[in-house]
């Protein structure tokens, strides 16, 4: 709870219109885009600096009241649902692109900058920003960094960590201090730069970040192969880049949600078959015309019934906003859609893509499938409805097998979506009881009153490991 | 203020009649933030975001929260343009909830008196009686007529208004006479080799202060090819009701749309209004829960066609249309968009105006803020959003911007009005300006 003489003193820091803590206010900064997690904050605060951030988080320090930074509550781990209350802190205010350096190639941002507005002004320059998380037309710099999204492009060009260069970033105690640099080269002591990336809000709140940029490549092409047998098209992905080629994307999607995607974009995407690839690739042209030559003849061989050619950018533009979509647009098919992000090692995707068959069968429950087989990032996704108690048991059950199988398979429990609150009962599956450890002594360092988006990233218990049935 | 026992009764009726898997069926992915435009002007408030608002209804509903001003506030601040729904891939009929929770929070409610006063006699007394409408129109023309417009003009009497409404004032069309109000034929000829034979909805302001505007759109479908019936007992589409919360009100009027038109045995109805066509394309939700009427309502439904569409099935921009050299923008009908999906044909038409220059304006899909009364009721919000736009306008460059909506046009108009350029910058309906495109050839053939 906060005081009203506390609540004077944030008034005091931000003005009185930058305070919100209405009921109804409250109530639309109690979610993010994970189903089932709600939880009200005590208020919500929208600073306009880093010396308002730096003022807000000493006070809640001394007052020891939790703190949720927010770019738009587009993440799917429930790590921006406040759910220990306290403060909600609202970037809305900090979205400025600062600088766009074209000697050193960077871009300095405002963490509430949407990742799209900051993608297009570089682009206008001719310059690239790779990442891009489905969610970027919403979601903010600040939440990818603090989630280290990935995207479509994460298969050549990594995901949101191998673009941070520099941060600035207010700790626990109000201290504002600045890692990195415009810098390719830099080894001065602790990396808390990569630290920081992915560090979901539970360490310091990030206020400003370099980015890095590269030259944007000279051509693209898109294309579709189309499957009629789901595990042929996840072994076609392994095939692939065992012959050596990195496509810049090479998305997987099963019938199920190909059908629910061509209900809302209906760009004449193929319904009939069981699975498609989307499979990009980018760089000079004789580069990319050899490579997506020999991908055509890899899907062939490995039994695609057909491949198609995207004709136009627009074409091809379509195609990636569809796939885009997937995860909402599997929301069509029941009230309450659950996604997960189980990623395996790329040579195991036909194997994992196997198993996700296998368990949605053993526990009867619809799971489809889709997501970044490239880079083994898959989102199996149950659409379900959270008020039948008996299936929701089931759907829990499915995914702790999911999880189980992709950590045998040498993967890990999400990819890009992050631990927040959902997945924070499974990190220990895969970090075991000394990683947990390790990573605690760090949290406990920085943040020794556990004001940072408490709750998040460890968890109360940790799940009982399952032995999977096979 | 809302009383305590009011938000009770609002709060149960909520649980009853909000559709629950609808708002469960929205899953917060947030798509629909960029696309709205009081998320945008409010400094990206959640509270005033589709998502936002869709999750305090349901609060409300689970009870989590109870309807006090601020989620009324919310609700009402909403324009209802649904560029929400295109984008939205679960596919959630934010409007539909919309239209329902206003209903509920308006139908129990006590308003204050002056109010009260006003809703009934807007909603109850004047826009359900076509000779109501005449009679407050005749009005008007005599007021524009009899020289004490302008008098009025010098008299300074005007400042006493809020800004927005003086504008309006000098803003409104040169209305037609009685006379020619009430002498709307009821059947036409195709004035070239009959392809459809349809009906015209005529609507209840587009058949008074926009009488010229209904004119127009008939003589382009006879010249198009079509027969046209205009029963004499239609009347308002209710759109305005069921925006407003009145959505009784709206029933009443869609069954006699309904009767009025089922025997007439056409091609299609044919509006012309984009706020209309989207009301009336939704009749078959409105009476879902009426047995007698539900398949009456679909069978109506499935024949509301807007005249660029059915203009551009039947090849009229094949014709040539000419006019004078001008730079055109065409400014989206949200609901003519967002509902009917109807975008591509206008702009289909304007490019095939010789000496029409079209230009796509920036965010030509982003509502103007007319919204229905929205502009009077929420002025200030319209306002802003309206000077962006107008900003919007400025950069396309255009000295005619085309609208296919009367909220929009008159909105447009209170634009240029705003920004002083009348002199250079008109904004003309679409129908007008086709016929002004079609009489321009049709006199040089002469």
């Amino acid at each position: 709870m906060i005081s009203e003489r506390l609540k004077k003193q944030f008034i005091h820091i931000v003005g009185s219109e930058n305070y919100l803590d209405s009921k109804a206010e409250k109530l639309v900064y109690s979610y993010d885009a994970t189903p089932n997690y709600q939880a009200m904050p005590d208020a919500i605060i929208v600073p306009r600096n880093t010396e308002e951030v730096s003022q807000i988080v000493r006070l809640c320090n001394e007052h020891k009241i939790p703190l949720v930074p927010r770019g738009s509550g587009t993440n799917l781990c429930a790590g921006t649902c406040p759910t220990e209350g306290g403060i909600v802190l609202l970037f809305t205010r900090m979205n400025k692109l600062l600088e766009l350096d074209e000697e050193n190639l960077t871009a300095t941002v405002q963490p509430g900058l949407v990742t799209l507005d900051m993608i297009q002004a570089v682009e206008a320059k001719g310059l690239f920003y790779p990442p891009d998380p489905s969610s970027m037309k919403i979601s903010t710099i600040g939440g990818n960094i603090n989630e280290n999204s990935g995207g479509l492009r994460g298969l050549k060009y990594g995901v949101t960590r191998d673009y941070v260069l520099a941060l600035e970033a207010v700790m626990p105690n109000g201290d504002v201090i600045r890692t990195g640099g415009k810098l390719a080269k830099d080894v001065a002591g602790y990396d808390l730069t990569r630290l920081f990336v992915g560090s979901e809000g539970t360490l310091c709140i990030i206020t400003e970040a370099t980015l890095k940029l590269v030259p944007m490549p000279e051509t693209k092409q898109t294309m579709l192969a189309l499957y009629q047998d789901i595990e042929a098209a996840a072994k076609t992905v392994s095939t692939i880049i065992s012959n050596k080629i990195i496509p810049a994307t090479l998305e997987f999607l099963d019938q199920p949600t190909l059908e629910v995607v061509e209900d809302f974009a209906k760009i004449g995407l193929p319904t009939d078959v069981q699975a498609v690839l989307l499979i990009e690739q980018d760089g000079p042209l004789e580069v990319v015309a050899r490579d997506m030559q020999k991908i055509q003849e890899i899907c062939l061989a490995e039994r695609a019934v057909s491949v198609q050619v995207a004709q136009s950018e627009l074409e091809a533009e379509a195609l990636r906003t569809a796939r885009r979509s997937a995860l909402s647009a599997l929301a069509r098919l029941k009230p309450t859609t659950i996604l997960e992000d189980a990623t395996v090692p790329r040579s195991e995707v036909a194997a994992m893509v196997k198993a996700i068959n296998e368990i949605a069968i053993k526990h009867q429950v619809k799971i489809c499938t889709f997501g970044h087989a490239g880079d083994g990032n898959l989102h199996p996704t149950v659409a379900t409805d959270a008020r039948d108690h008996e299936e929701m048991e089931r759907v829990e059950a499915a995914f702790e097998d999911i999880f189980a199988k992709a950590i045998e398979l040498g993967g890990t429990i999400t990819g890009e979506h992050g631990v927040g609150m959902m997945k924070a009962p499974y990190l220990e599956w895969k970090l075991g009881a000394e990683g947990i450890a390790a990573m605690k002594a760090i949290k406990l360092a920085f943040d020794p009153n556990n004001i940072m988006n408490p709750g998040k990233v460890f968890a109360k218990e940790s799940r009982k490991r399952v032995v999977v049935s096979r | 203020m809302t009383s305590v026992k009011e938000k009770q009764v609002i709060q149960d009726e909520f649980k009853k009649r909000m559709d629950e898997d609808e708002l469960l069926n929205c899953m917060r992915c947030g798509f629909c933030l960029p696309s709205c435009p009081t998320y945008i002007e409010s400094g990206f408030k959640e509270s005033h975001s589709p998502r936002g608002r869709i999750a305090l209804m349901k609060a409300v509903v689970d009870g989590v929260i109870e309807p006090d001003e601020d989620v009324e506030r919310t609700l009402d601040l909403c324009l209802g343009c649904r560029a929400c729904e295109p984008v939205c891939p679960s596919g959630v009929k934010y409007g539909h909830l919309l239209e329902e929770a206003r209903d509920i929070i308006n139908q129990n409610k006590k308003h204050s008196l002056p109010v009260r006063v006003l809703r009934q006699t807007v909603f109850e007394g004047l826009f359900p009686y076509q000779n109501r409408m005449r009679v407050l129109t005749n009005l008007l023309g005599i007021y524009q007529r009899s020289g004490l417009q302008s008098a009025v003009h010098h008299s300074g009497l005007l400042r006493l208004l809020p800004d927005s409404m003086t504008s309006m004032e000098r803003v409104l069309p040169k209305v037609p006479t009685m006379k020619e109000m009430k002498n709307r034929p009821t059947h036409l000829p195709a004035l070239q080799a009959q392809k459809k034979r349809v009906a015209f909805f005529s609507g209840c302001l587009m058949d008074t202060m926009f009488l010229k505007t209904n004119d127009a759109t008939i003589k382009l479908l006879q010249h198009a090819g079509c027969e046209i019936v205009i029963p004499k007992e239609q009347n308002c589409c209710g759109a305005l009701h069921g925006h407003s919360g009145e959505k009784n009100m709206g029933k009443e009027l869609a069954k006699r749309n309904i009767a009025a038109f089922e025997d007439l045995e056409v091609d299609y109805i044919i509006t012309n209004a984009g706020g209309c066509g989207a009301f009336l394309v939704d009749y078959d939700h409105l009476l879902k829960d009426d047995p007698e009427w539900f398949m009456r309502a679909v069978a109506f439904k499935e024949k509301i066609k807007d005249m660029s569409a059915v203009l551009v099935e039947l090849k009229f921009h094949e014709k040539d249309l000419s006019v004078q050299p001008q730079r055109v923008t065409y400014q989206d009908s949200c609901h003519l968009r967002n509902v009917q999906g109807t975008f591509l044909q206008p702009r289909v038409l304007l490019q095939a105006v010789a000496g029409a220059d079209f230009y796509e304006m920036k965010d030509a899909d982003r509502c103007c803020g007319s919204a229905g009364i929205y502009n009077i009721v929420e002025s200030g919000m319209s306002m802003q959003i309206l000077d962006h736009k107008m900003e919007k306008v400025a950069e396309s460059m255009a000295t005619t911007i085309v609208t296919a909506n009367p909220g929009c046009l008159l909105q447009m108009k209170l634009g240029i009005e705003r920004e002083g350029l009348s002199g250079v910058l008109r904004a003309i309906h679409i129908a007008d300006f086709l016929l002004e495109g079609l009489e321009g050839q049709l006199e040089g053939s002469k």
